[in-house]
This record gives C-alpha cells, sequence and structure tokens, in this order.
C-alpha cells in the first residue's frame, strides 16, 4: 500500500478537486499509517507468533484432537475451538497495546519533533487532523484486527487439516468448528468494545495534546491517584471498578454472558442468541462514555490548536 | 488592498509582554524584511499572522482573522518556519502525495521539476537529507503552491552560504512574480538587503523603524571620512559614529548627499549597520 507514486492512480477515491470535506481526512489517515508502521507491523507479528507456535504443536494434533472427540460434545468443541480463540486473544491485545502507544504519541510526537508547525502551514483543519488520529483506534484498529484474525484462523484452519490428513480426522476440524459463529462474534464483539473503550483513546489524545513528557505517566497516575484517594478515604474501589470496567467491559455490556459452572475451557460466548445489541445500545454506560470522549476529543483539538512545539 | 493589517495587535505569554501593540500594514505585491535581536517578538508577530498563537487588538490577513480562520487562510498562506520542520520520517514521494491530497493549490508537477534541478531522491526519507537538502524540498513545496502570502521565519538558519545563496535567488527568480507577498525573518540580514523592498526593525514587542527600501537609501548614507574632515563632518550630526582601520566612519540620517559628497567616501549602509544603531540607542534609553 505504502509503494511511492502509486497512490496517485486513478484506483484510490479522490474526489477531484473538492476544496471542503473528504480529501484532506482521507490523506491524514493515510499519512498516519505512513507514519505508524507498527500499526499493522505489530499485529502480523503476533499473528506471525501464533501461527508458529501452533505449527508447533500441530505434531501432537491427531492425538490431542483423539482426546477432544472423546469428551462430551460442549466439552469437544471447546477444546477443538480454544486455539482459535487464543489466535484472536492474542492479536486483539497486541491491537489494544499498539492502539494505546499510538494514541499517546499521536500529538505529542508531531510536537516533538517540530513537524507540528509543517502540518500547520498546510489546509487542514484541527479538527480533522484530531479526528483522523482517533479514527485509527476506533476503526482503523478493529478492522485490521478482524482482517488479520481472520486470516490467521484461516491458516490455522489449514494448517490443522494437513496435520490431520494422515490420521483421518482432518473433517473433524470442518465439521466442528463453527467458523462462521466465531467471526461474527469476533466482528460484533470489536464494534461493541471500541465504542465501549472510546473514552480511554479521547483520553489518551487528549494527555497526548497536552503533556510536555512522560505521557504514559500523565495517563495512567491520575486515575491511580484517584483510586488511592478514595481507597485511602472511604475504604471503597468504585472508582477503580469503575475504570477497569472500562478497560475491559465491553464484552458484558454487548453479550449475555452465561456464567459457567464448570467451565475452564468453556468459550464465554457460544451461541449468536447471546450477541445483545439492544441490551449495549440502552446501556448508559455506553452514551455516557461517548458523550465523555466527545468531551476529551474537544479539548484536544482546542489544545492542538493552541499548543505550539515543544 | 492590504496583505496584512494589524492593529494594536498585542500578546503576552505568562507575566512577558511579547508584543506591544504593533500597528501593521503591509500591501499586496511587497517583500517585508523583519529584523530584530532575539526575543523581540518577531516569531510571536509571524505566528499571530499565521494563526497558530491568539492574540489582542485586530489582525486580518488576506481579509481573514488568521485565529479563527487557519484552515481556510492555508490555503493561501505558506510558511516555512525554520528548516527543521519537515518530518524526518516520511519519505520524499509520500511527502507530495501528502501535500497534493490536501493543498487545493499544490502543482505536483511544478514540485517535481524543482526536485529534478536537485540531488534529492524520492525514494529518500528527510531523515537521511543534508540540512540543505531538506531546505531545497521544502522550498521546492513551497513554490509549486500557488499562494499569496509566504512567510518566511529564519528559512536558512543552519544552511551554508552556497545554500542561502542559492535559496533567495529561486525565491527572487521562480516565485516571486510582482503580485506575491512575502515576509521574512532572518538573522543573516545583509544578505536579504536586495531583495527587501520594505525593512521593519523590531524590539521588544514594538515597532522600532519601518521604511521601505527607497526611503532606506533616501535616507541613510555612510561616509568614511577623509582624515581632516572630521569635525565639519560631525557638525552635520551624524547618528553613529565608528572607526574601520582607524578611519571614521559616520552615519547619516536625511543629510543632504551634496553636503556629505565632499566629506570622504560615500557609500550605503548596510541593514546591519542601521540596525546596531537604531537598537544600540533604544538600548541605552
Amino acid at each position: 500500500m505504502n509503494t511511492s507514486t502509486s497512490s496517485h492512480a486513478p484506483g484510490v477515491s479522490d474526489p477531484g478537486d473538492d476544496v471542503s470535506g473528504t480529501r484532506p481526512f482521507y490523506w491524514s489517515v493515510r499519512r498516519e499509517l505512513w507514519e505508524n508502521r507498527s500499526i499493522y507491523m505489530a499485529p502480523l507479528a503476533a499473528a506471525g507468533v501464533v501461527l508458529f507456535g501452533f505449527g508447533l504443536t500441530s505434531l501432537k494434533l491427531p492425538r490431542l484432537r483423539m482426546n477432544a472427540l472423546a469428551l462430551e460434545s460442549t466439552r469437544q468443541r471447546a477444546a477443538i475451538e480454544m486455539p482459535y480463540d487464543m489466535a484472536a486473544v492474542i492479536i486483539m491485545f497486541t491491537i489494544f497495546i499498539v492502539g494505546i502507544f499510538y494514541c499517546l504519541d499521536a500529538l505529542h510526537g508531531e510536537r516533538r519533533d517540530r513537524s507540528v508547525l509543517f502540518w500547520k502551514s498546510l489546509p487542514v483543519s484541527d479538527r480533522t487532523t484530531v479526528l483522523s488520529k482517533v479514527f485509527v483506534p476506533l476503526v482503523i484498529l478493529p478492522a485490521l484486527t478482524f482482517v488479520i484474525t481472520i486470516v490467521t484462523q484461516f491458516i490455522m484452519l489449514l494448517m490443522s487439516t494437513v496435520a490431520l490428513l494422515p490420521s483421518g480426522l482432518a473433517g473433524t476440524t470442518w465439521h466442528l468448528l463453527p467458523w462462521p459463529r466465531l467471526s461474527m462474534i469476533l466482528l460484533y464483539g470489536l464494534v461493541t468494545s471500541a465504542l465501549w473503550e472510546a473514552p480511554l483513546y479521547g483520553w489518551l489524545l487528549l494527555v497526548s495534546s497536552w503533556a510536555k513528557r512522560a505521557t504514559f505517566l500523565w495517563a495512567v497516575l491520575p486515575w491511580l491517584a484517584i483510586s488511592a484517594i478514595e481507597k485511602l478515604a472511604f475504604d471503597t474501589g468504585y472508582f477503580a471498578q469503575m475504570l477497569v470496567r472500562r478497560l475491559t467491559g465491553g464484552f458484558d455490556v454487548g453479550f449475555v454472558v452465561a456464567s459457567h459452572p464448570k467451565g475452564a475451557h468453556v468459550p464465554v460466548v457460544e451461541r449468536l442468541a447471546q450477541f445483545d445489541p439492544l441490551k449495549f445500545l440502552l446501556s448508559p454506560g455506553l452514551w455516557i462514555g461517548l458523550i465523555i470522549a466527545a468531551a476529551f476529543l474537544i479539548g484536544a483539538i482546542r489544545l492542538r490548536r493552541s499548543r505550539g512545539p515543544l | 488592498m492590504a496583505c496584512i493589517e494589524a492593529r494594536g495587535l498585542r500578546k503576552t505569554f505568562d507575566n512577558t509582554l511579547a508584543l506591544d501593540g504593533i500597528d501593521l500594514r503591509v500591501e499586496e505585491g511587497r517583500i517585508l524584511g523583519i529584523v530584530g535581536p532575539n526575543g523581540a517578538g518577531k516569531t510571536t508577530a509571524l505566528n499571530a499572522i499565521l494563526g497558530l498563537t491568539s492574540y489582542e487588538g485586530e489582525l486580518k490577513v488576506l481579509g481573514r482573522e488568521p485565529w479563527s480562520a487557519r484552515e481556510e487562510l492555508m490555503r493561501d498562506v505558506c510558511f516555512i518556519a525554520d528548516i527543521a520542520v519537515l518530518p524526518r520520517w516520511i519519505p520524499v514521494t509520500h511527502l507530495l502525495d501528502y501535500v497534493a491530497g490536501v493543498h487545493p493549490r499544490f502543482d505536483r508537477a511544478k514540485a517535481e521539476r524543482f526536485l529534478d534541478r536537485t540531488t534529492i531522491k524520492r525514494t529518500s526519507k528527510v531523515r537521511h537529507l543534508s540540512k540543505g537538502m531538506v531546505a531545497q524540498l521544502h522550498l521546492a513545496l513551497i513554490m509549486a503552491i500557488d499562494a499569496r502570502l509566504l512567510v518566511l521565519d529564519e528559512p536558512t538558519l543552519g544552511l551554508d552560504i552556497l545554500y542561502r545563496k542559492q535559496f533567495y535567488d529561486s525565491l527572487l527568480n521562480d516565485y516571486f512574480d510582482g503580485t506575491r507577498t512575502i515576509v521574512i525573518t532572518t538573522h543573516q540580514v545583509d544578505e536579504i538587503q536586495d531583495v527587501l523592498t520594505d525593512l521593519m526593525f523590531i524590539d521588544r514587542g514594538r515597532i522600532a523603524l519601518e521604511c521601505s527600501m527607497e526611503e532606506f537609501d533616501a535616507r541613510y548614507l555612510e561616509v568614511m571620512v577623509n582624515p581632516g574632515q572630521l569635525e565639519a563632518a560631525r557638525a552635520l550630526k551624524p547618528m553613529h559614529e565608528r572607526t574601520v582601520f582607524g578611519r571614521s566612519v559616520l552615519l547619516f540620517d536625511n543629510v543632504d548627499r551634496e553636503l556629505l559628497g565632499p566629506l570622504g567616501d560615500l557609500r550605503r549602509p548596510s541593514i546591519a549597520d542601521l540596525f546596531v544603531v537604531v537598537l544600540g540607542k533604544e538600548g541605552v534609553k
């Protein structure tokens, strides 16, 4: 995608000489991808690690599959599904980390290297710039997670097929792995958690536009301080619980989560029926979060406008 | 029409006054040099003009208020803040792609033609270019933008003399067309003396001197006085006197050329000479 002048080719959606609207935004997002190659390199590396690890287990796979097939049906499917879920979790976690560090640097790096003076010499508004930066964790990263995970899982599926062919068990994966369902769960989970975590990215961009140095500390310490004060003053942990819920809770809100008494290896989300978009859209937490995210972003836009190079 | 018009332009940082009520009017088609010591308020004034900083007072650039309309303004205004601001990670070709993508007045073919005259490779990243090449690259971008106002804040800082000369030559020969306006600040004042049409000295947030270069040439004269005529020359009230190789050099403001001619060798003072005198006096006050 980023090989030289071909980006000017007619295939690129390029609404002519349109002064207002999409072109600055489109190019600003591309600019982000040019600058931050870790956005796609890190998850690709994670996928590579997953495939390598899975490749190592493929020798044992026929034996593992025999064991799995001896289980009762729920556990059987869970056992087969486990490595595929693991792959998704590893890639998602990698991209989550990438998103955090991307946001912390997004408005700080350009001030640190003074290039903000160049970017501001072009007719691109601060709003367009900040929105193109928050577009990355809210849209680009989830989309990348989805594509990379699906492709990785598909390669795993092929690898397992090859590994199981001699033992005649190849068909069992295709038969028992709920592939389309897993993809749907992933897609829905990614959309809901991106929306749920929006205030996190808004906050990180705000810190990035404001802090002179040590963006990570400024992003984290205030929240720890408030939690600590609450704990010391009232011996309660509501604030910390709220933070944890915000970081990890998208799943609880978006799905009906069945608590599984027996369930070591049973995946939390099992059936499409567990999707609960209505519950998600009606949860006040979502909307409060989005309002807070918008406030953080407005703050970041204002700071982008007034703050010069460091 | 005035390209830049300011009335009572003020700016304070914490407790320091960076701009102390500046009135300014720059007509279109002029090349204005702003000269001042470090911390005089030059960059603050330019930042206000470019919409990079807020200010008090009235300011219109090409009819717009810079602080509230930076995005629109930047379609008609270009600036080089200093040579080190191009993002270091970007390859030249992406830089061209990006500017072409966001700037309605950017002529990519023109920029490519300028770059063809240099040794800059399209695949190089900015970090791998020399300082001089970065300046050439930035200039190529700027010159390919059909802007009405170009602002240069120390555009040649840290460049060697060859690049500096080349920079101003390109600017005059390939860019300036008599309708565009250029505002330059630099410490290498004498190099731009022949480039400017107007001159302004800024000191401690105020305008210390403002004149066109025609006025400059008509008003100021330097005389290297013949040994016996020093007293006669001093009687004409020079602004300043200094000694060069044992001979006195006197600077005069608004004294008739006819009167000074017989007293010694006449010459045009440099901007730097006048700067030292004007700001030196202010300093004593």
